[in-house]
């Protein structure tokens, strides 16, 4: 009954008109950067956290909450009608959506998208509601070396998982690491790696890195690329899927929100690995496999559900352990940071109209994206008109007017602008931004952490592996070196992440 | 002359040089990195292990970070792969320029000087500048910022200093 109650307390909290007004504004913002490739839900949310300061923590976390999913639905539509992935996560559904538009049945393609998140969003929601609370309940026992260890475990998945070449990408995250020391020390008061710069002695603002990285460097990054894109823009009709349709979609949509939900917990791994597995999944299970490519509505439904499902669920790990799973979770925590808001389990006992109110408005965010999307693809079929030119120079305000925005100082700004151009050095060496973002946010936790855990053993390195909790942490980290450091493996998730 | 349309792996017989060589370059980064956190924290005091100095945690990951960069540089040396796709050098000089013009102006002239610098040579960054398309687009983003920002969030900027 417990549940029940929270889940009213949650639903009175989302339902206020403010909190609606906050989660629609998510979700269509979401919705307009998932359709658009070249801007996807980390530069959204890093540009418009300065703006989230004077509003209440539940409606700016409901709000940015909306456009992280939002952007999965968004991205879809991109997929299916330009053959383009509006988010990586997509790329998958342009395989059999983009088949289907050319077959005449964009509407059905765009409707069992819809349909399959909505159902995947609903079961995560559930699913949150469910395992949120024991596990944060289990995640207050833990001391400094379960908190060092559980850091440890995830900042190794998330790097060991991430696109890309791994001893990279653990590179990123140390360096990330690093760059969260600059600043002054809490414990001695000394100012490190500030080169003498007063503003840099109260270390470096999250946004400015989050914006530079994902904002700035991704746009130079993109100017380099000279790629044309061609809209599809037939008009979409007979928006309902068929009863064949849906009976062929129904199982691809359970397992795909299956799939998703067990990859979600995962740090590290993007909807992209979600989506390609139940894909995959699919093509086995088929009766006829050939179908597949040639515009199978299994093709959209399961890895739609996946990818939603997957988003949805990296709430878990970063609202009951303050453990970011992706660097879009690493935004959130920033964003509940700036609100004087320490991310941990404790948040769910002491703000429970902010968990549970978060919660509740991600179903009714998911409610409304269906209603959201479906009549709507008109208007973002032709925002997928909109060329590049106009749009990056849009980016670029709103990115500086927010950083401008946060202490008022224009180093915020010339700082941003050092880290596009490192930033853009990163992108084209393929060094992966996202572990280093995360590292970066849990840099300073994982400091304190060691230093108390090494203070209550009094110096004994060994209390990593002597306390139980702390030991399964660690022996988790090492086998997930060890498997995927076995070629065969590496080799096969490469085919998947590519 | 090499043939840029080459695959990214380096196949035998086929010389990348090091300034195209992705993880050479990134090992550099990251020796580079590595070495000037050490070099800046040598003063740190390192503390023991039971009292850690400021120094102690910085230091560790700049070691591992050197290491790192050191296995990235051998795996560049032994398999050499190509730096991918192109690049565009005039939108990482210009969109870096404008940011910081706007910084400047943001101090010295106000709101709206800034966001028009801003949007100007951000504009020119990309293939294509189109005057009056650009000038559109200025006037509709310094309207709306102005809408969000300061009749909207209440930001404390003067629109132009001195009036």
């Amino acid at each position: 009954m417990e549940l029940f109650n929270n889940l009213v307390l949650g639903f009175s909290v989302a339902l206020t008109l403010q909190n609606l007004w906050f989660c629609f504004i998510g979700c269509f913002l979401g919705t307009l950067i998932g359709v658009l490739p070249g801007i996807g839900p980390l530069a959204t949310i890093a540009m418009l956290l300065p703006i989230t300061f004077n509003v209440p923590p539940v409606s700016a976390l409901i709000m940015l909450a909306g456009i992280y999913y939002g952007a999965q639905y968004g991205g879809s539509t991109t997929a299916i009608l330009v053959n383009l992935p509006g988010e990586t996560s997509a790329v998958v559904t342009c395989l059999d959506g983009y088949q289907m538009a050319r077959q005449g049945r964009a509407g059905p393609a765009l409707a069992i998208a819809a349909i399959g998140s909505f159902f995947a969003g609903t079961v995560c929601t559930m699913i949150i509601a469910l395992f949120g609370p024991p596990i944060a309940e289990m995640a207050l026992k833990f001391g400094a070396p379960e908190y060092f260890s559980l850091m440890m475990m995830g900042l190794v998945t998330a790097a060991v998982l991430a696109h890309g070449d791994m001893i990279k990408s653990l590179a990123m995250v140390c360096l990330g690491l690093l760059l969260g020391v600059v600043g002054t020390d809490v414990n001695s008061g000394m100012a490190r790696y500030s080169f003498g710069v007063a503003e840099l002695t109260d270390g470096i603002g999250f946004i400015v890195i989050a914006v530079g990285v994902f904002a700035l460097s991704e746009i130079i990054s993109n100017l380099g690329d000279k790629e044309e894109r061609s809209v599809f823009t037939k008009r979409v009709t007979g928006l309902w899927p068929t009863w064949p349709d849906l009976k062929a979609s129904f199982g691809a949509i359970l397992r795909g929100t299956a799939i998703g939900a067990f990859f979600g917990v995962l740090p590290g791994t993007g909807p992209a690995i979600a989506s390609f597995s139940s894909y995959m999944v699919e093509k086995k299970l088929a009766k006829d496999p050939s179908r597949f490519g040639k515009g199978a509505i299994e093709g959209v439904a399961g890895p739609e559900s996946a990818n939603n499902a997957d988003a949805q669920c990296k709430f878990i790990p970063t609202l009951t352990l303050g453990i970011p799973a992706s660097a879009v979770m690493a935004l959130m925590l920033g964003a509940l940071t700036i609100q004087g808001i320490a991310p941990g389990p404790q948040v769910m006992t002491q703000k429970p109209d902010l968990f549970w109110g978060l919660i509740a408005s991600m179903w009714i965010g998911n409610a409304m994206l269906v209603i959201l999307n479906l009549p709507l693809i008109g208007l973002w079929v032709s925002l997928l008109k909109v060329p590049y030119r106009i749009l990056f120079p849009c980016i670029m305000a709103f990115s500086a007017i927010g950083i401008y925005s946060v202490n008022n100082s224009s180093f915020e700004i010339y700082l941003t602008a050092f880290f596009g151009v490192v930033g853009f050095l990163w992108l084209r060496f393929e060094m992966q931004p996202a572990p280093m973002l995360l590292g970066f946010v849990l840099g300073p936790l994982m400091e304190e952490n060691l230093r108390r855990a090494l203070l209550i053993s009094r110096g004994d390195a060994t209390v990593f592996l002597t306390r139980p909790i702390s030991l399964s942490f660690v022996i988790a980290t090492v086998l997930i070196l060890i498997v995927m450091g076995i070629p065969a493996i590496r080799a096969k998730r490469e085919q998947i992440t590519d | 002359m090499q043939d840029s349309s080459a695959s990214t792996q380096g196949g035998e017989g086929m010389k990348i040089p090091l300034m195209d060589n992705k993880n050479f370059l990134s090992g550099l980064f990251f020796i580079g990195t590595g070495g000037l956190g050490i070099f800046m924290a040598q003063d740190y005091p390192m503390g023991t292990a039971l009292r850690m100095g400021p120094g102690y945690f910085p230091i560790v990951l700049s070691g591992m970070l050197i290491l790192f960069g050191i296995y990235c540089l051998i795996q560049g040396l032994l398999k050499p792969e190509k730096l991918p796709g192109n690049w565009s050098p005039r939108a990482l000089l210009i969109l870096p320029i404008a940011t910081v013009v706007f910084g400047l102006l943001m101090e010295h002239a106000g709101f709206i000087p800034a966001l028009v610098a801003l949007v100007f040579i951000s504009a020119y960054a990309g293939d294509e500048f189109k005057f009056t398309e650009v000038l559109l687009m200025t006037v509709g983003l310094v309207v709306g910022s102005w809408a969000l920002f300061i009749w909207g969030l209440g930001l404390p900027y003067p629109l132009i200093v001195g009036y």
